[in-house]
């Protein structure tokens, strides 16, 4: 196998070829700066409007609403920083949840120093907030709500537009990163009753480097990044012309065969989940079973540690994740896994693997067998597993 | 990230198993953070560590740290064993990453427990011998019933 099986799609995706030759024309042919006045930038002004109008008509929004970012983790840090700026007058209160990406988490232990309090939601054992919990942490001077549309390391899709239905209620500003959800799932800001909504292009097979923020019109959050006049003076920066393209361009694939993508990765990763479940004995599967994006699966394997199983996976040509892409530098179990319950001990022993409408039944089998044979192992030179046996307390 | 005798350590351990009536075994490191060593040694009537084995939870430093460990205090006195310090073990793998250094103070307090617990058995002192920090013993942490 000289290709490697690649089950690591949640950390970023393959650009598609299209995505690239859309991109091309702008690096070197029309390379205009778009805020240009001459008609020689007029085509790059044009390949931006283009972009703009798809990615906003997939999430039911006004183009005039997008607003394009060098990625995820800037639309995150934006709606929260500059929506604290913004409300604070009116209160210094934010909730989110404890499943967070760390782009969310991080900026509100960022915003605590700066006197702001944060209410980080409880999950259930599968993931999902709780919705009467969020109606109790609501207060007076609560400004804004962000919850993620559904959760990078588990897949479990949160209630949104429910959420949306309180904040509304509420009128409390509701910010949601969509960072895995959009593209895969459908999302629509009016009927989700969504202010707020990142986005990135590296997940949805566009180039890495580009996002968005949708900003519902009214919202009165200023701009982060100062600097020039460019979208609608809120977000200063020459715009990135090919990769706002090819994010346009992998957004129009996204969405013309979401459903098509979509129905082939459940029945995928399901003979994936199914097989595990089945063939590897002390597995667990980790958040929702069916509510959850349809590319994800995530397990936990009793007696063994996650990074082992990832160097023997790597050897035998197949790439994955144990948490996210984003933690594997640190030594903690994620923290995803502590908030549904469970031990460090076992929270250790995890695997994601994320498909994609690429992926085959060949490539998952064969992950499986290995993987099998990869537990056996380690577990034979676990002493957890030695005392496990031992006790004979299954 | 790993060097390659890291790896080399990692995916052909030596020494991996247990030992039947051992002469002295000791469990160090904890499942919360993530790593659990246990050294099985069996120890000659002069004092020369004839045959050591490990298990060995954790991640693929930790793998790696413990098979070195076992390679180095093969055929040592327990006085030469004691001298097996982190550092030996760290050098002897190449070095490794910055956050996995740890991995090598658990394999040097490994040796120690297991040479703390062959000293309890044996009624004697070994000069020098501390019990380590981290020595778990029989004590295992249980893992959660409901699964």
């Amino acid at each position: 196998m000289n290709q490697p099986i690649y089950l690591d799609n949640a950390a970023t995706t393959r650009v598609y070829p299209e995505v690239v030759d859309a991109m091309s024309p702008y690096f070197t042919e029309y390379f205009g700066n778009p805020s240009s006045v001459y008609s020689f930038a007029g085509k790059a002004k044009e390949a931006v409007d283009k972009a703009r109008a798809i990615l906003a008509k997939g999430i039911h929004a006004r183009p005039e609403e997008i607003y394009f970012t060098a990625g995820g983790s800037e639309s995150d840090n934006w709606a929260l920083k500059a929506a604290a700026e913004a409300y604070g007058d009116k209160g210094k209160h934010i909730i989110t949840s404890k499943i967070e990406h760390h782009a969310i988490l991080h900026t509100c232990e960022y915003l605590e120093k700066k006197g702001y309090e944060i209410t980080y939601l409880d999950v259930d054992e599968k993931g999902s907030i709780d919705l009467e919990g969020l109606k109790r942490a609501i207060r007076p001077d609560t400004i804004l709500v962000s919850v993620m549309t559904a959760n990078n390391e588990i897949g479990t899709i949160e209630p949104i537009e429910q959420i949306g239905a309180i904040t509304r209620e509420h009128s409390i500003l509701f910010h949601t990163d969509a960072v895995q959800a959009f593209g895969h799932i459908p999302m629509d800001v009016d009927a989700m009753n969504i202010d707020m909504l990142s986005a990135s292009a590296h997940k949805i097979n566009g180039p890495k480097g580009v996002g968005f923020l949708y900003i519902r019109k009214g919202v009165k959050i200023r701009s982060f990044i100062h600097g020039g006049a460019q979208e609608r003076q809120r977000r200063a920066g020459t715009l990135n012309v090919p990769g706002i393209a090819g994010f346009g361009k992998a957004a129009q694939l996204a969405f013309d065969h979401m459903e098509e993508h979509a129905a082939y990765e459940v029945k995928l990763r399901d003979h994936l989940i199914e097989k595990v479940l089945e063939e590897i004995p002390y597995s667990r599967l980790n958040g929702e079973r069916h509510k959850r994006l349809p590319g994800n699966a995530n397990f936990c394997f009793r007696f063994i540690e996650g990074e082992s199983m990832l160097i023997w996976l790597d050897r035998q040509g197949i790439c994955a994740s144990s948490g996210s892409a984003c933690t594997s530098g640190s030594l903690d179990p994620s923290h995803v896994l502590l908030a549904i319950g469970l031990p460090h001990e076992i929270a250790h022993g995890s695997l994601r693997l994320t498909l994609s409408h690429e992926n085959t039944k060949e490539e998952i089998d064969y992950t499986v067998k290995q993987l099998k044979g990869i537990i056996e192992r380690l577990r034979n030179m676990s002493p957890l597993w030695e005392d496990f046996v031992k006790n004979g307390d299954a | 990230m790993y060097s390659e005798k890291v790896m080399d350590h990692f995916t052909n351990p030596r020494n991996v198993g247990e030992i039947e009536n051992p002469d002295g075994v000791g469990t160090v490191g904890n499942a919360k953070c993530g790593d659990i060593m246990r050294m099985y040694l069996d120890i000659d009537e002069n004092g020369v560590i004839q045959e050591a084995r490990f298990k060995t939870f954790g991640c693929g430093a930790a793998v790696a740290t413990s098979s070195m460990a076992t390679e180095l205090v093969k055929g040592k006195t327990v006085e030469e064993a004691l001298q097996v310090t982190n550092k030996a073990v760290l050098e002897a793998l190449d070095g490794l990453p910055p956050v996995k250094v740890h991995c090598s103070l658990l394999a040097e307090e490994a040796i120690h427990a297991a040479l703390w617990d062959y000293a309890k058995r044996h009624h004697i002192e070994i000069e020098g011998l501390e019990k380590p920090v981290n020595d778990i013993g029989e004590k295992e942490e249980a893992v959660e019933e409901d699964y």
